[in-house]
């Protein structure tokens, strides 16, 4: 019984980034009718804003300590961060600390905006064009975005650590431990997805998302201006996205190509779920985060070997098999 | 006995009663007409009879064979050709390739992996599709782009392309909807002139009483999904029934 | 001739003879000049050209001609490459078995992906083909690794038992691959003046098998079967309301360029005789796909060009560094020449994928035709007839709703 809660909780993080980033897709999907590639980049790029904001916090002047020497014997030099000088150094080391959590205050703008730029200067000339051509030019972005964040930040995996108080495991229950920034991470996505549903179902402005969602050249004869509603949306799905990857730093050291990794496994989510299923999406993020978290115990290995390397892709594909529309799809999307 | 057989074909959505007991024969080699007014259920019919709907109960026989359960393409290649409300050609395809299709259709089957046979000049299907563009008046047109084509056109395109694979029945679903009336009068003569000089059965859904009164043996007057009278032309222009169908109650 | 009209006879006499030329073309300067590091004469990249042409030619097949997005035509060309291994390993060294194995079992394994991926279309196709050859990825990489050899990639060994060949040459070193006696490696070298041409059986080899690889395509592209295919693509109602089953169609032209994968497959591995998993990965899945669009997806003759232009300046622009750039710019002020060479520094050598990703969204934005259709605007332009064109297209179009 332990071991079963424990595989659900170990599912649940990743789950959670699947869900974000499936959710994002989705929104872009659903309102703006546009396959978006490029969404995996846009979760890379926040991973990336929380390195951005810890080498700022970081940023440091050399001071030379007569005091002490070096191994060769050299007057020591020591690294005093900015932060540190100012506000002293119990608080400097404190934010610095805090850095992952703090970069979350510039993901949000960021992306954001970076959103808002794709969507009007390249997206917007791509709506009436067919499927695989937005297919094909968000691939290409995805790569440019990719390849810009490699000549900046290097190859390898840059780790961005999680404070000291939400480090280390807790006892959830007699037999289970488990990683505190996991349970944040999680408690985090619930957060996001209930806010962008309460956004979609409680305001007027997402009332109309949701009409033009269903019917968008109705809500566009109303004499609303949708257009500008659906940029608006974007730049919230690129910051769902961002979102859920400057919090995924410390589960994972961000690289230049998580960004691919992820939107593999999110466009199977998305089709498990439903293409323009807002709920699906999230579902079958957990869903597939779950089995995967299942399927890598060594029962399931030793019995079917291989099983927790392909685990999300045969799930995915007996659903579109026997389900073609996925768990909550609706009727006439994208055949 | 017609070559079209429907018996007692039901169809329901949800709620919503379609096709109730739907009989009805068409005679070989007779032009036989369904109207009604909107949502008398043409269209499921129609559909029904082409292998996209399964109705819930009764029989659709094409030459003493069942059509029900079959795929639209098994349908076609039992002798049953569909024109549609807008015409449905392959846009990015010129004319003559258009043409081409169906005759290969006919000729090779649902399927024939033929990846390497080279069409000559010479050969048969060139030549039907060339007289068959002849026919139509579509000749000096065949190297263009079907989609650039006009309306008018692309109907004849359409109609000739059922025509090449010689059915015995032609269902043409409101082929003059949406049409000026030039090329409705065009598209009328075009069907009086294939009525005429071959042998086919013609089955026609329309709302255009100019067209049904122009072309039909018989008609076949639908109500909220039934059949309501079935007559020959000049009997159903006075008949009170049919007034009644289309104007309303309040009439 | 062969069964083509003259245009498609022109298009595959001049096809070949750049492909047979193609040592000299591809050698225009001198060895030890400054722009020989522009040449791609050499066997090794010259054999890339061609094979990953064969794979783009049979990627269009189903793409340029049905539409159907494949992102996982990688998984064919692993195969390939792993079965032609095997066949080196158990039967021999000669390459044509181990090609046609490659052929055949990259074509069944299609056949079975091809089957499940097409009772959907559009993208749900597109991710279903994904799913299959990520999972053939993974499980080439783990569970498969006595088939495999996992991560290390499958290799001859000298306990290979090679029944028709020898485990080991005379002075012990693993065999090499061959054609009846003419080893793939051999090549003999012309000097002519200060140019050196350098002609290798393995080039020669692949050319062969893609000029017939492309007179295949074009033969298809012209048959009935292939105008089937353009219809699916254009209007699947017609088809189907015209008496001809979509389904078989497109599992044929999947199989045709499943098989295309695998020769491609099956040649990599008979030019270097080794074969791992990352050729299965969806990033190999998506080069093909960029070649193909990038040369012109659904014309003859693009996929060839992507996939040359692609291997080319994969080739080129990552041997590229700042040191050359400051040669090119010497001529500029110092302080201009700086800034160049500061401003192209992210484009070049590793950063070789950036300047590909940007030229790829440029050519999806403003040339969907691809290479292709920018050299028919450019040749229109030259001869002035793109205004002319243009008018005529416009009153052409005009009765169109």
């Amino acid at each position: 019984m332990d071991a079963i809660i424990l595989q659900i909780l170990n599912g649940l993080d990743k789950g959670s980034a699947y869900a974000l980033i499936a959710l994002g897709l989705t929104l872009i999907f659903g309102t703006l009718g546009v396959v978006n590639f490029a969404h995996g980049a846009l979760f890379m790029i926040g991973a990336f804003c929380a390195v951005t904001v810890q080498r700022l916090l970081t940023l440091s002047f050399e001071t030379v300590d007569p005091e002490k020497t070096d191994f060769l014997g050299q007057p020591l030099k020591v690294k005093t961060p900015y932060i540190e000088s100012w506000f002293g150094p119990e608080v400097g080391t404190a934010i610095i600390d805090w850095a992952v959590p703090l970069a979350i205050l510039l993901t949000i703008p960021v992306m954001l905006a970076i959103g808002y730029v794709m969507e009007r200067g390249l997206i917007k000339h791509f709506y009436k064009r067919p499927h695989a051509d937005q297919i094909l030019v968000t691939f290409g972005l995805a790569i440019v975005l990719q390849e810009i964040v490699k000549y900046y930040f290097g190859a390898n995996p840059i780790q961005t650590p999680a404070p000291d108080a939400l480090t280390g495991v807790a006892q959830l229950m007699p037999g289970v431990v488990y990683p505190i920034w996991r349970i944040v991470y999680f408690c985090f996505a619930v957060l996001i997805i209930g806010g962008v549903f309460a956004f979609l179902q409680f305001t007027t402005f997402g009332m109309v998302v949701r009409a033009g969602m269903a019917d968008r050249e109705t809500v566009g004869l109303l004499g609303i201006n949708i257009d500008k509603r659906f940029t608006i949306m974007f730049g919230i799905a690129a910051a769902v996205a961002g979102l859920a990857g400057v919090m995924y730093g410390p589960i994972n050291a961000p690289n230049y190509h998580m960004g691919m990794d992820f939107l593999v496994l999110s466009f199977v989510v998305v089709v498990v779920g439903g293409m323009g299923s807002l709920p699906g999406a999230v579902l079958a993020g957990f869903l597939l985060g779950i089995l995967e978290s299942f399927a890598s115990t060594t029962w399931a290995t030793t019995t079917i070997p291989g099983i927790n390397q392909i685990i999300i892709y045969l799930v995915a594909i007996i659903i579109l098999l026997t389900r073609p529309r996925g768990l909550m799809g609706r009727k006439g999307v994208m055949e | 006995m017609g070559i079209l057989e429907i018996k007692d074909v039901s169809k329901r959505f949800g709620g919503l009663k379609a096709l109730t007991d739907v009989n009805l024969s068409v005679k070989e080699n007779t032009c036989h007409a369904i109207i009604g007014p909107n949502g008398a259920g043409k269209s499921t019919l129609l559909n029904c009879l082409v292998g996209k709907l399964i109705p819930d109960t009764g029989s659709v026989m094409f030459d003493g064979q069942s059509v029900l359960g079959r795929a639209p393409f098994e349908i076609n290649q039992m002798g049953i050709s569909r024109v549609f409300q807008t015409p449905e050609i392959f846009g990015e395809l010129t004319v003559m390739e258009n043409m081409l299709i169906p005759i290969f259709a006919q000729r090779d089957g649902a399927f024939r992996l033929h990846a390497i046979e080279s069409v000559g000049r010479e050969s048969e299907v060139i030549q039907r599709a060339e007289a068959m563009l002849e026919e139509m008046n579509m000749a000096d047109k065949k190297h263009m782009n079907s989609a650039s084509l006009s309306r008018g056109d692309k109907r004849r395109l359409e109609i000739a392309m059922c025509l090449s694979q010689r059915p015995r029945l032609l269902l043409l679903d409101e082929p003059t909807a949406g049409m000026a009336r030039a090329d409705t009068n065009n598209t009328i003569d075009l069907l009086r002139q294939i009525k005429e000089e071959r042998d086919i059965t013609i089955a026609i859904i329309e709302h255009d009483m100019h067209v049904v009164f122009s072309l039909a043996d018989r008609i076949t007057v639908l109500a909220q999904g039934t059949p309501l009278v079935e007559d020959e032309p000049q009997n159903i222009r006075g008949n009170p029934k049919v007034r009644e169908a289309y104007l309303g109650e309040s009439a | 001739m062969f069964g083509l009209d003259r245009k498609d006879t022109a298009l595959l006499a001049i096809v070949a003879l750049l492909t047979l030329l193609a040592p000299f073309i591809l050698n225009p300067f001198p060895a030890g000049s400054a722009m020989a590091q522009f040449n791609a004469g050499y066997p090794d990249l010259m054999q890339r050209f061609v094979i990953f042409g064969i794979f783009a030619i049979g990627f269009n097949i189903l793409f340029g001609l049905t539409g159907y997005l494949s992102f996982g035509h990688a998984a064919f060309l692993g195969v390939g490459s792993y079965a032609a291994v095997w066949m080196f390993k158990l039967l021999s060294m000669n390459i044509l078995p181990a090609i046609f194995l490659a052929v055949v079992i990259a074509g069944l394994f299609a056949l079975v992906i091809g089957y499940v991926s097409l009772r959907r279309s559009g993208i749900y196709f597109s991710i279903l083909t994904l799913a299959f050859a990520q999972m053939s990825y993974a499980l080439a990489y783990s569970v498969l690794t006595p088939v495999t050899n996992g991560e290390t990639g499958l290799q001859l060994t000298l306990d290979d038992p090679r029944i028709l060949g020898s485990s080991a040459t005379a002075d012990g070193s693993i065999p090499v691959t061959s054609l009846f006696g003419f080893e793939m490696r051999s090549a003999t070298e012309l000097a002519l003046g200060p140019w050196t041409f350098t002609f290798s059986v393995g080039y020669y080899v692949c050319a062969v098998a893609m000029i017939l690889a492309f007179y295949m395509a074009i033969r298809i592209f012209r048959s009935p079967f292939g105008m089937m295919l353009r219809a699916i693509k254009s209007n699947q109602t017609r088809m189907n309301y015209t008496g001809l089953n979509a389904r078989p169609y497109t599992l044929a032209a999947f199989v045709i360029s499943g098989m295309y994968a695998g020769l491609a497959g099956g040649l990599l591995a008979a030019m270097d005789p080794l074969a791992g998993a990352e050729r299965m990965q969806w990033t190999a899945s998506g080069e093909v796909v960029l070649m193909t669009i990038l040369g012109g997806a659904g014309t003859l003759i693009g996929p060839v060009l992507g996939a040359g232009f692609i291997k080319y300046f994969e080739n080129i622009f990552s041997k590229i560094n700042d040191n050359i750039l400051h040669g090119w710019f010497a001529f500029m002020p110092d302080g201009l020449e700086d800034a160049v060479v500061f401003l192209l520094h992210p484009f070049i050598g590793k950063g070789w994928h950036l300047t590909l990703g940007i030229l790829f969204m440029l050519v999806v934005i403003f040339l969907p035709g691809g290479l292709v259709e920018g050299g028919q605007r450019i040749w229109a332009w030259v001869t002035g007839k793109n205004r002319r064109s243009a008018k005529k297209r416009a009153t052409t179009t005009e009765p169109a709703e």
